[in-house]
């Protein structure tokens, strides 16, 4: 009897190993960190950094090709790049949200002179990114570790400005709802250099997708949707007017021509088709402040 | 056992010269104890929405709001206990409800610049969040700690009871906590704006000092006519 259940919790066990492996392959390293649950897993040399989450299973992680390390192995961090059509020549870059530090590096590919700010919430996933994803402090790179809404208001106060601003704090369960309403959005917009632009990882679906477009929509001037089939979201946010389709073709034929695209795996052309400049989103939805940000109840359905 | 008979007799004693009270004397100390209860933890979990855009959403933010609001608490559970000492009344119990109402309103007006005014002085975010978190939730927290205590006063007779009622009114009050926190983190959010939720509770914590006011009215009318 002893024996049988024995047999039956090994197979259980090795059966779920089994799964484990095939879904994300070997696990390296598991953190649990003051934040949220860490894990990296490798499998056919690629290797891929993992928040906990129960709701977005594969979408929101960050992973290094190891044989090709410049490689965007993922679709939104192409589309996230996709600001660069708009913003040529960026100086200085702020990032919100660290990861595996892959939009950072891919900016350091592309602009061997910018200088990329990153702030990140959470000091165990900067270690992780040191540690397994290639990502290097240095004269370019700078990281501080503090959440993204008062580092920007210290900003402020500083009077520094970038000319690119990558939102991409929005991994695993919970969504910083203090990082998604018009007032943040509007001192993100006044940390920008006249011409900068923010570009922004968001949600794609359930009612968060109508609340925060509005949003967006109601603390920029103008916005443009880059979207994926059934996929990621990006918005890219400026002030002023809005890019004209000549104005991001000459960009992206900028991009093509001034840097070896190549081991980035981009393809500017594929992003080009996923620009929308309509709403398609509910326009009369509820814009998020921060009297009204229920953006992890809304995100239920 | 004579011990227990002459304060069960002084107890008897206290009870008639205690201020005479009308049959809704016990519902209405309920709901208030009740109501008390529910608006220190909207209010609470507010406090992390309101503190957010300055200090972020840390767990050291939340550390800073539970740590003022436990601390309040005692304290106001100590002050409402001495209070009960000198001739405790309704409507002495109404100035403590009109008082935390009162001193939550602040909170709409003068948060904004308090916290600016915290986060340009303070760097460091842990002691940010809690000096202002001091500022803006000590006062109106010491006050509805100061409830509890209160009406145990208002409602125990006899000595024998005191435990009960002091055991039922804790029942209450943290039942109240339990609703207030629930409500506002699961509903109140959604459909309101934060400033709205906290006028909301001002008005019910005002209102309650209203109705216990009405009912000690009503209660020395019941004593008149007796």
């Amino acid at each position: 009897m002893k024996r049988i259940t024995l047999a039956a919790m090994l197979a259980i066990l090795s059966g779920g190993a089994v799964y484990a492996a095939g879904v994300y392959g070997d696990v390296i390293f598991e953190q649990r960190s003051l934040y949220r649950n860490i894990s990296v897993t490798e499998s056919n040399a690629v290797r891929c950094l993992r928040f906990a989450s129960r709701r977005f299973q594969d979408v929101r992680q960050s992973c290094i090709n190891l044989q090709r390390p410049d490689e965007l192995v993922f679709d939104y961090t192409k589309m996230v790049l996709s600001g660069l059509m708009v913003m040529q020549e960026p100086e200085r870059v702020l990032v919100i949200g660290l990861g595996g530090g892959t939009i950072p590096r891919a900016l350091e590919y592309l602009y061997p002179g910018v200088h990329v700010t990153t702030v990140e919430i959470d000091p165990a996933v900067v270690a992780v990114a040191e540690r397994y994803f290639d990502f290097r402090e240095g004269p370019q790179q700078d990281i501080e570790v503090a959440d993204g809404r008062v580092w920007i208001k210290r900003a402020l106060l500083r009077e520094t400005r970038y000319d690119m601003i990558v939102l991409d704090a929005f991994n695993g369960d919970y969504i910083p709802e203090h990082l998604m309403t018009r007032e943040f959005l509007t001192e993100a917009r006044n940390l920008l250099t006249p011409d900068g632009v923010l570009v922004a990882n968001t949600f794609s679906v359930s009612r968060l997708y109508d609340s925060e477009s509005v949003t967006y929509a109601a603390a920029f001037d103008w916005m443009l949707n880059v979207k994926r089939q059934n996929g990621n979201r990006i918005i890219i946010a400026g002030n002023g007017t809005a890019p004209s389709d000549r104005v991001l073709v000459e960009g992206a034929i900028r991009l093509e021509m001034e840097h070896d695209l190549g081991p980035l795996d981009l393809d500017t052309t594929e992003i080009m088709v996923m620009v929308q400049r309509e709403p398609d989103w509910e326009v009369d939805a509820r814009v998020l402040t921060d009297e009204y940000s229920p953006a992890n109840l809304l995100n239920t359905d | 056992m004579q011990d227990d008979g002459s304060s069960a007799q002084s107890a008897t004693r206290t009870a008639a010269i205690a201020a005479p009270e009308s049959r809704f004397h016990v519902p209405l100390v309920a709901l208030l104890v009740f109501t008390g209860g529910f608006s220190v933890m909207a209010i609470e979990l507010l406090g992390g929405r309101i503190m957010a855009p300055y200090f972020g959403s840390s767990i050291h933010v939340w550390g800073s709001i539970i740590t003022v609001f436990m601390a309040a608490l005692s304290l106001g559970y100590l002050l409402g206990g001495w209070l009960s000492l000198r001739e405790p009344s309704l409507t002495r119990m109404a100035l403590i409800f009109l008082a935390s109402g009162l001193t939550v309103l602040p909170l709409l007006v003068l948060g904004e610049p308090m916290m600016e005014w915290v986060f340009t002085n303070f760097e460091d975010p842990r002691y940010g969040s809690l000096l202002a978190a001091v500022l803006l939730f000590f006062v109106p927290t010491v006050a509805l700690g100061m409830i509890s205590p209160y009406a145990i006063r208002l409602l125990v007779r006899v000595t024998q009871h005191s435990g009960q009622v002091a055991g039922t009114l804790y029942f209450l009050s943290t039942l109240g906590s339990a609703v207030g926190t629930l409500m506002t983190a699961f509903y109140l959010v959604l459909w309101f704006e934060v400033s709205t939720i906290v006028l909301a509770v001002a008005g019910a914590l005002i209102t309650s000092a209203a109705l216990a006011v009405l009912g000690d009215h009503l209660g020395r009318n019941a004593g008149a006519r007796s």
